[in-house]
């Protein structure tokens, strides 16, 4: 059973012209719970983490309001070890848009040199990325984050609700889930407490990448295969962005044919060989190699529980 | 990594292929051991949704488990610490897979406690069910519960996947037998179709694939039957249109457009539009998909739309074909599934969320309670967590509606705590009460202004709460006497006036003290009306009932003045006697005894009787009052 192409079922049932697809009724679904949240929040703001799924819903978000805006910010959580391609994309995207961003970095963090080859990763991510999410939605007083994460890409992912409620402190409380009905999300919240809402929740890895395709969507050019200076740790393929990356005495970056999956602070991210220089190559590889796309993520490999455990404590 | 090259022609095609396919919602209903984690995860498996990273992590894990170093597909679908440490799935979770014909997402619920409220949460938004039966053990209570709840929000097909059979030597007489039970057990239910499958969810019979130890059997595999199921929305586009307006987009004065997802029905420009419950009509006049102009858009969509006249709308309108709108009112019969810890309370007021629109609500009565696996009627007066019944609903907005078999969207409606914010029950609305349709509010033009204006005041309601003991009616007294000496015209209401006698039919538990509230409320509503300003001396323990009272009030009507004496203070004074009988057990339900006080969270006055006098205190609200003026001359509440 494990054919690429996924073939299962002997006959094909094809959409009919008159049905929506499965991405119409996904697009259309993220634009409902996009409004809502906008009429039923009172200072919303949008994660923007730069990658392929905030790139879609970022997408979706323009064409919910259209003509007009969408009428909160971006954000983004800058660690200051992201690739500097990103941060270039960050800036040219949002400019193009028209949108509001927001930077924010943990002044704390900052001050005290806190980085993942310095501090190692889980406490670089704690207080680069959960602590400054808390600060920067603190700071501006927004009552709900959009994040572009999806029910498929973790176990703990799969039981979160649409609109995540988050106490005052910011924590989710798995059992403490309010029930998600129809297409009924209750918004309603007291001071200081806030929601996390996912626009994407039920999106595939593949979904996202269709639609991109389908939609045109620009992304940032680490996603497609180039030659990029690597080193190789730990079975994973670093690349090596900037001269901050300490090298061990004899470790030369090689240039390798490489792209990402995912995008994060480079140190943490691990590349995969590849020629696939376009989404359809993309699509091929993903149909032919399938591994999920966190495994190239380094935070995720402690512990199984590793994603709950950060998200009780306030992690996106 | 693989060059691709099987692919690599024909990825275009496949990516056009793949654009293309639909999205169908189902559920699996089972008990803790009809091995519905395995099913899912056999799924997920046979489709190539599982990488192959994670299938190695599976056979890892499955060498340590239970399955005897065979694959154990459950443990790619038990997600959360909490879940493994325990061996059960404690929630509602989603799982995802495709095939060449649909993308399918999976609601994974537990077939434990909570069954009732996840059972219901994720049948919500399922198309069909997958209902498990263990072929050893046949249709149990459990498989009529769930079968009983699938129908119930709507569920018109369903699969009777029967499992296990490699443990009955794949037996045609077993299948056919459970068959037979079930059928004649469904028939009441009302399902259009029932499609009974033998499966064995461990070795992959009948999931993928026609297995060869089923030659009897000549029906679909179950992912055979999932891909060819007709899809809810074929029959959705062929209804009365509905839209429930979300938001109004309005980048500029030239534009005005209200944004909603099309929940049934087809819409062309053109077409005529009612606005409802206003009644206004109207043309669409532009449908904005995304980036781009449409000449119809249908159920499913979420669109844009103009309208040819500047006709009111705003969010929790509902657009309908003009032609066939949907009913409004405001009093309702529904279907209500209890969701929380509190019970329902007769009379309490809660809000409900239908569409885009959020109303106040009360439960006026409960007709009866279901016995989910029974499905005998059982008088009841209050809902427990998990327990169904048909209650009757007021609301205090004329609200549009569709029965709820009619339409999912302007039928089916969540109720919220209005202090916990808690979302605790999802209901169905099935028709509009009659009753009180003679009764009509004629706009007076005696109204509530012309009334107080002649008495040179201001309407209010001044709601004393606090435990007994506290001072409340002493301080009322006060109150009353400094706005009779400055020309004011008050009443107060207490518990020596109404309790023996507008409420002397009531007694003391938590559904008398809730009916107590309200009809208090009421009649200072009555009396607020009338002009007056209202004392309400209450003891009022629960938060709930204060916000009642407030919500029938207008803007800045209402001021709570919280009395706020310690317990052993107020116990010390016992000017009644009462603490000392509560503490001999004389008394039960006694507030700050042996039932609750919650003291309110943002209270207009409080006042701390340990450090204020009743004379500084009644000065202090006295002057509040008296700064609110005159009714429309200076406009400004509190």
């Amino acid at each position: 059973m494990s054919d690429p192409d996924l073939s299962i079922a002997a006959g094909t049932v094809a959409a009919s012209p008159e049905r929506l697809t499965h991405l119409q009724r996904l697009e259309a679904e993220a634009i409902h719970i996009i409004r809502e949240t906008v009429a039923e929040c009172e200072r919303p703001v949008m994660l923007y983490s730069i990658g392929k799924d905030s790139a879609a819903m970022l997408h979706v978000a323009m064409k919910a309001f259209h003509p007009a805006k969408p009428p909160f910010p971006l954000l983004h959580v800058d660690t200051t070890w992201k690739f500097r391609e990103m941060i270039r994309f960050r800036d040219s995207h949002a400019r193009n848009l028209g949108l509001e961003l927001l930077v924010h970095t943990n002044p704390d963090g900052l001050a005290a040199g806190v980085g993942p080859f310095t501090h190692g990763s889980a406490v670089h991510t704690d207080i680069m990325k959960t602590q400054a999410l808390k600060q920067a939605l603190d700071k501006y007083g927004f009552d709900a984050a959009f994040g572009g994460a999806r029910r498929d890409e973790e176990a703990s992912r799969a039981k979160e609700r649409i609109f995540s409620f988050r106490n005052a402190a910011h924590a989710w409380e798995p059992k403490a889930q309010r029930p998600e009905l129809w297409r009924l999300y209750n918004a309603r919240k007291h001071r200081g407490e806030s929601l996390r809402v996912f626009p994407l929740s039920n999106w595939t890895e593949l979904d996202v990448w269709q639609y991109i395709a389908a939609e045109n969507i620009p992304l940032p050019d680490l996603y497609f295969a180039a030659e990029r200076p690597v080193v190789e740790r730990d079975g994973t393929l670093i690349m090596v962005d900037d001269d901050r990356m300490p090298l061990a005495s004899g470790e030369t970056p090689e240039m390798k044919s490489v792209r990402f999956r995912t995008l994060g602070c480079y140190p943490l991210t691990g590349a995969v060989e590849s020629t696939a220089a376009t989404i359809p190559a993309i699509l091929q590889e993903m149909l032919t190699s399938r591994t999920s796309e966190r495994q190239g993520r380094v935070i995720d490999r402690d512990q199984a529980a590793s994603m709950e455990k950060k998200k009780r404590e306030g992690y996106f | 990594m693989g060059d691709g090259s099987l692919l690599h022609t024909d990825i275009d095609a496949w990516l056009a292929r793949h654009q293309s396919k639909d999205l169908l919602r189902f559920i699996t209903c089972g008990s803790v051991d009809d091995g519905k984690s395995t099913l899912i995860g056999r799924l997920l498996y046979d489709t190539g949704a599982v990488p192959d990273d994670e299938i190695a992590r599976l056979e890892r894990d499955s060498a340590r488990g239970s399955a005897g170093g065979e694959l154990d597909f459950s443990l790619l679908v038990d997600g959360l610490a909490a879940e493994r440490e325990q061996g059960i799935t404690i929630d509602v979770a989603y799982r995802y897979f495709a095939t060449e014909a649909r993308k399918f997402i999976v609601a994974d619920t537990p077939g434990h406690e909570q069954y009732t409220r996840n059972m219901i949460t994720g049948a919500s938004t399922a198309e069909t069910a997958v209902i498990l039966v263990d072929a050893r053990k046949g249709i149990l209570t459990q498989t009529r519960r769930h079968s009983y709840l699938v129908s119930l929000v709507g569920i018109r097909r369903v699969v009777l996947a029967i499992n296990k059979m490699d443990l009955v030597d794949f037996d045609p007489g077993v299948f056919q037998r459970i068959v037979a039970d079930y059928e004649a057990f469904a028939r009441p239910l009302g399902f259009d179709a029932i499609t009974p499958i033998p499966i064995s969810g461990r070795d992959g019979d009948n999931i993928a694939l026609i297995s060869a130890r089923t030659p009897w059997y000549d029906g679909p595999t179950l992912l055979g039957y999932l891909e060819a199921v007709p899809l809810a929305a074929d029959t959705l586009a062929g209804r009365p249109f509905r839209m429930a307006v979300q938001g109004v987009v309005r980048p500029d004065l030239n534009f005005r457009g209200f944004s909603g997802q099309i929940s049934a029905g087809v819409i062309h420009v053109g077409d005529e539009v009612r606005v409802c419950p206003s009644g206004r009509t109207s043309q669409i006049a532009r449908i904005i998909s995304g980036f781009g102009d449409l000449d119809t858009a249908r159920a499913g969509q979420s669109v844009t739309v103009t309208l040819a006249d500047e006709v009111d709308v705003s969010r929790g309108d509902v657009l309908a074909a003009a032609g066939s709108p949907p009913e409004s009112a405001e009093r309702f019969v529904a279907t209500l599934v209890w969701m929380d810890e509190q019970p329902l309370v007769i009379g309490r007021s809660y809000w409900l969320k239908v569409g885009a629109r959020t109303v106040a609500v009360v439960v006026t009565g409960i007709d009866h309670r279901v016995d989910v696996n029974t499905l005998e009627h059982h008088p009841a007066t209050r809902l427990e967590l998990n327990e169904i019944g048909d209650v009757a609903l007021r609301l205090d907005q004329i609200t549009p509606f569709d029965p709820y078999e009619a339409n999912v969207d302007t039928g089916g409606f969540i109720l919220i705590d209005r202090v916990t914010n808690a979302t605790i029950a999802a209901g169905m609305l099935r028709s509009a009460e009659r009753r009180a349709d003679n009764i009509h509010w004629h706009a007076q033009t005696v109204d509530k202004t012309a009334r107080a204006r002649l008495k040179g005041q201001r309407s209010a309601v001044l709601w004393l709460t606090g435990l007994s003991g506290a001072g409340k009616s002493t301080l009322a007294n006060r109150i009353e006497q400094r706005l009779l000496a400055e020309g004011r015209h008050t009443y107060i209401l207490d518990g020596d006036n109404v309790r023996h006698g507008l409420n002397k039919d009531l007694g003391f538990s938590e559904a008398d003290r809730v009916e107590n509230i309200r009809r208090v409320a009421e009649v200072a509503k009555l009396m607020a009306d009338a002009g007056l300003i209202v004392l309400v001396a209450f003891i009022s323990p629960f938060r709930a009932d204060r916000e009642l009272a407030r919500s029938l009030m207008e803007p800045g009507e209402f001021v709570e003045v919280f009395v706020d004496a310690p317990l052993a203070v107020a116990e010390a004074r016992d000017p009644k006697g009462l603490y000392r009988k509560a503490r001999a057990g004389e008394l039960k339900n006694f507030t700050g005894i042996d039932s609750p006080y919650e003291p309110p969270l943002q209270p207009e006055v409080h006042i701390d009787t340990t450090l204020t006098s009743p004379d500084a205190a009644a000065d202090r609200i006295v002057r509040l009052i008296e700064q609110r003026g005159l009714p429309g001359v200076d406009g400004d509440g509190i």
